[in-house]
């Protein structure tokens, strides 16, 4: 894909071992995030608003197709103050959007966890191609995570940071409350609904790897003190997570093998094509407004 | 307060919330402040939710009715303080109760994740806005817009939204 691309990401060797950024000259505390952990964090929350989003009007009752579109609201609302801010602090024309819309699968710095689709291992067959299990168990498994990055970063001395975290923990708290409990509800429910919550806890959790291995630009953060060092927040997050599956009476698999590397820009198959049907539109008619 | 400032704040009154008209923007805790600087008058809002679709209508409404009063105003969106529903007036509350809307209660206290986790399964107690029975549960934590939640009365029987603490 040839695209418009901010002069953030147009070298990607560069961006690979060091972050761009650094103290930003803009930035209104005298401690600024770097830039790639701004757009870390906005792209988690863009890629996942944007993959639930797919539920609009397919959800499985009308209450949690509700949900499912004011959660991926809340997600879409926090990727814009965060790129707003990042583009901010890069200067000249870069914008939003063009954060957004115009740079490709591999500048993202997303989870992988967030692009996969929503059909777990059970599902995927022509009929339904989504798996509302898939979907509760990744937003409680990321849901769990974030209210503890949003709770570190409310202190951040990146001033701006602080602010879009103070609003962001409000909604984080409403997200995991409603995930945990569905997924008390479908662990502890029918043989069917407890079937498909453990098969997509198992395929799920070795994604959650990669919440514990800091990138480059997660590095630089915690150095310039605006960021939070995601190793402290594990045993807050076992709890959280111990404590619901033990309700939800499912099982925490055993984790092996390979941790995946989205964060770095190394991602699976599926963000390209959620990126091509999200950014689509906007690289047909480029400056198109509504 | 300066006779501009005074005028400003006169103008954007009767602005109301684009999907609650009952309530205004300054009883809603959305417009902040008005102010003069050495730029010139400055109207500060505060976005409520992140991704709530209403926002950018507010702005367009506080322009539109400064331009029409003949106004030179800066609108300026500020985040921080956060927007919080403690900061609705007991008035405002009182006119989302008669709209049908059960107002919000005062946000608890910050307690950390792992506290507000293990609390989780105390839901509110709410009080249905048409006939005040508070044997009501809740159909789904998210309503017909970001910042309600769904509840039902278990009494007269009406599903309503409760306007959620936050």
């Amino acid at each position: 894909m040839s695209a418009i691309q901010p002069s953030v990401a147009q070298d990607r060797s560069k961006q690979a071992s060091a972050p761009v950024g650094g103290s930003a000259p803009n930035a209104v505390g005298s401690v600024g995030a770097p830039i790639d952990y701004l757009l870390h964090l906005a792209d988690n929350a863009v890629v996942l608003g944007q993959r639930n989003a797919e539920w609009c009007g397919h959800g499985p009752i009308l209450e949690e197709d509700i949900a499912m579109g004011n959660v991926s609201l809340d997600y879409i609302g926090q990727a814009r103050l965060l790129y707003q801010l990042a583009a901010t602090r890069l200067g000249g024309d870069v914008t939003e959007d063009k954060l957004a819309y115009f740079r490709d699968d591999t500048q993202f710095r997303n989870y992988t966890l967030l692009e996969l689709p929503h059909n777990g291992p059970l599902v995927g067959y022509a009929v339904s191609n989504r798996d509302y299990a898939t979907t509760i168990t990744r937003n409680f498994l990321y849901g769990a995570l974030m209210v503890l990055v949003w709770e570190a970063l409310e202190k951040s001395p990146d001033a701006d940071l602080a602010a879009i975290a103070a609003k962001s923990l409000k909604e984080a708290r409403y997200h995991l409350h409603h995930a945990a409990d569905w997924l008390v509800r479908f662990g502890d429910g029918t043989d069917e609904s407890h079937q498909r919550a453990q098969a997509a806890l198992d395929h799920l959790f070795a994604y959650t790897e990669e919440f514990w291995t800091p990138s480059a630009a997660e590095e630089a953060a915690v150095a310039s003190g605006a960021g939070v060092d995601v190793r402290s927040l594990r045993a807050a997050w076992d709890g959280i997570v111990n404590d619901t599956l033990t309700e939800a009476t499912l099982v925490r698999p055993e984790v092996r093998g390979y941790v995946t590397e989205g964060k770095h820009g190394r991602h699976s198959e599926h963000l390209s094509y959620l990126l091509g049907e999200m950014q689509g539109l906007a690289r047909a008619h480029p400056g198109a407004t509504w | 307060m300066s006779s501009v400032v005074e005028q400003v704040w006169a103008t954007l009154e009767p602005l109301t919330d684009p999907e609650i008209p009952v309530v205004t923007l300054r009883e809603l805790g959305i417009l902040r402040d008005v102010s003069e600087t050495a730029e010139g008058v400055e109207v500060v809002i505060t976005p409520t939710y992140t991704g709530c679709p209403a926002m950018g209508q507010i702005e367009d409404d506080v322009k539109a009715c400064l331009a029409q009063a003949g106004i030179a105003a800066r609108v300026v969106t500020r985040l921080a303080p956060a927007w919080t529903t403690d900061w609705m007036s007991d008035e405002a509350k009182e006119k989302l109760r008669a709209y049908g809307i059960a107002p919000p209660h005062t946000t608890r206290p910050a307690v950390s994740v792992v506290k507000f986790m293990r609390h989780r399964p105390v839901p509110e107690t709410v009080a249905c806005p048409r006939c005040g029975s508070t044997h009501t549960a809740v159909s789904s934590q998210f309503g017909s817009t970001a910042c309600k939640a769904l509840y039902k009365c278990l009494d007269c029987q009406e599903p309503f939204d409760y306007f959620k603490p936050y």
